[in-house]
């Protein structure tokens, strides 16, 4: 249906476990984190949140993140034949 | 068609309760690196199948809560003792895995002989020794990591090796040693930095489960706070720019293929060598006498005796302890030394008994022996309702303050003077004490003259002056 490209990975940032540090954001290769500028969690933070697009799974934001549960990544699973 | 490939490792708890705090965030400030080691240690835990059987001691600083998080067994050890805590967990449960996770105040500072010791007898641990250069929970004050010319609270214009010295670099110092098999600085600066330092984690982790020895990771850590960067992620910079010149990474020890697996020799002696071993003479005896003859009150005495340091107050222990042990009952002597060896009080705790004796520490005593006035005034409160307070009225001239328990006046000094030495006062009160209680026979005191005391020459001039204290209790009860 769409020939839109699909992504090899994607992430998740619970917004609530996120202390905004910012170190995901400057270790993802494809710059796809960013800080959500309107949302306040309740830890008083900008939480990052995932662009959307455009993450390649490498995991490097998962293994910055100094909070267990922030951060979790998924990747393409590969297609079985 | 996306399969989650990462995500909270299973060695950390669901969420972390505790006093304060949000219990699904951990207490650390954001961008700490003590978080993103946390992880490569759960992780590690959890892949290599550790996490059942490890115990992790936790040290004090900004880590002190790490119990909270790691779901595996849990120490919290004092400042700088991780080491020597997670040696005895180690010893003691040699199948476990035993991890010291410490910071550079704590490892370096306060703790620098524990981990010296430790790695130097080889301790089959893993340290995880977390270098942030600075004492972060105390609010920023210099570590013997903080770098030259780093600013913090107490180096407020930065660190002058003229006055400071130079920091330690503690994997450089280490691996100087001979046991030691795996040592590794690593660094969270960036990416490819951080997949090293999980591969050294795990690797730390493997040399112990491997059994091959002592491992320590050293991790260059930010600490956004302490530093007092701009936005955490500064941190990270920090760490490239000041660290790393002077904190090489690499691998400095690596002994882990030459490395035999480790077995706890096991060179202990049977149990009955012990006594012959340690010059004890006596057979080491189950407890097998009874004191159901003593009145209530003397039965199972818990004893302090104090004095001055020459007055033979640990000998009188010794000799009580040794002639119980004759009786066949269980005992224990504790001296306490200290300053007061030269000229304050010395004393000491002993415990005679029908059961097998837990702890030798003696609080609330049901016999005290007080041989000078800072004694009485120090020991007197200690004692039960009921129970036997001696005193040397030679070197006493005040009453007890207590009048709810027995007292037994006597004047050992000037007893132990006219029988021509005032060193024999401790065995006078000896006498008086085994008279006035029945705790043993005087036969029995007689002969362990012969095991106890060391100068052989004055068994006679003791066994008087035992003699002669327990004439002196059996008078006053004649009413005399
Ligand atoms: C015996 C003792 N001395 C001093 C302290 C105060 N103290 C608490 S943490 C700390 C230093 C912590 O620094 P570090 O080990 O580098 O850990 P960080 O907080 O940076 O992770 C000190 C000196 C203490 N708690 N106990
Ligand atoms: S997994 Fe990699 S690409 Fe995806 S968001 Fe994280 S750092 Fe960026
Ligand atoms: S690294 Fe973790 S805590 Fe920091 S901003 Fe990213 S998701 Fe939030
Ligand atoms: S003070 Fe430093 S070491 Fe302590 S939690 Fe904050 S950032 Fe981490």
């Amino acid at each position: 249906m769409t020939e839109e490209k699909i992504d090899r990975g994607k992430i998740e940032i619970d917004v609530d476990e996120c202390k905004g540090c910012g170190l995901c954001i400057v270790a993802c290769p494809v710059s796809v984190i960013e800080f959500s500028r309107d949302i306040i969690n309740k830890q008083g933070y900008h939480p990052a949140q995932y662009k959307g697009s455009g993450c390649i799974g490498c995991g490097n934001c998962f293994y910055t993140c100094p909070e267990p549960g922030a951060i979790t990544v998924y990747r393409l699973a590969k297609k079985q034949s | 068609m996306y399969e989650k490939i990462l995500e909270k490792p299973r060695s950390f708890y669901d969420n972390y309760p505790r006093k304060d705090g949000d219990i699904t965030v951990t207490h650390y400030c954001p961008g700490c690196g003590h978080g993103i080691a946390h992880k490569m240690i759960a992780e590690a835990l959890s892949d290599l199948n550790l996490a059942e059987r490890t115990i992790l001691i936790s040290p004090v600083g900004c880590s002190v809560f790490a119990y909270y998080y790691f779901d595996v067994g849990n120490i919290q050890a004092a400042h700088g003792r991780a080491p020597a805590v997670a040696t005895g967990v180690k010893r003691a449960n040699p199948d476990s895995i035993v991890i010291s996770y410490q910071g550079d105040g704590d490892l370096a500072a306060i703790g620098g002989d524990e981990i010296m010791q430790a790695a130097n007898r080889g301790e089959q641990i893993t340290v995880f020794f977390i270098n942030n250069a600075i004492y972060g929970m105390t609010g920023g004050q210099m570590a013997p990591t903080t770098l030259v010319e780093q600013k913090t609270t107490t180096s407020p214009y930065g660190r002058n090796p003229h006055n400071e010295g130079f920091p330690i670099r503690v994997c450089e110092l280490l691996s100087s040693l001979e046991a030691p098999v795996y040592i590794e600085r690593v660094s969270l600066h960036n990416s490819a930095a951080r997949a090293k330092a999980r591969k050294a984690i795990r690797k730390a982790l493997q040399v112990q489960a491997d059994r091959k020895g002592f491992s320590l990771v050293e991790i260059l850590s930010g600490c956004p706070t302490g530093w007092k960067v701009k936005q955490p992620s500064d941190s990270l910079d920090w760490i490239e720019k000041y660290m790393l010149p002077y904190f090489p990474v690499g691998v400095f020890k690596d002994n882990t293929e030459k490395a035999e697996p480790f077995r706890y020799i096991e060179n202990v002696p049977p149990k009955s060598e012990l006594p012959k071993l340690i010059d004890i003479p006596m057979e080491d005896k189950v407890v097998q006498a009874s004191m159901a003859d003593l009145p209530g009150p003397y039965r199972n005495p818990r004893i302090k005796i104090a004095g001055f340091g020459g007055q033979g107050v640990l000998s009188l222990g010794v000799a009580i302890a040794q002639l119980g042990l004759m009786q066949g009952y269980d005992v224990s002597w504790l001296p306490s030394y200290g300053p007061e060896m030269r000229g304050g009080t010395a004393h000491c705790h002993v415990m005679v008994s029908e059961h097998i004796i837990g702890s030798p520490l003696v609080t609330a005593s049901t016999v005290c022996v007080a041989m000078n006035k800072p004694s009485l005034e120090k020991f007197e409160k200690e004692l039960v309702p009921g129970g036997l307070l001696i005193t040397n009225t030679s070197m006493i001239d005040i009453e007890p303050t207590r009048k709810d328990v027995e007292w037994l006046p006597i004047p050992a000094t000037e007893m132990a003077s006219e029988l021509g030495n005032i060193r024999f006062g401790n065995m006078v009160v000896l006498g008086a004490y085994l008279q006035k209680t029945g705790l043993v026979p005087l036969k029995v005191a007689f002969d362990g003259l012969h095991i106890f005391l060391k100068a052989k020459r004055f068994i006679p001039d003791n066994e008087k002056a035992i003699q002669v204290g327990a004439d002196y209790v059996s008078k006053k009860l004649a009413g005399k």
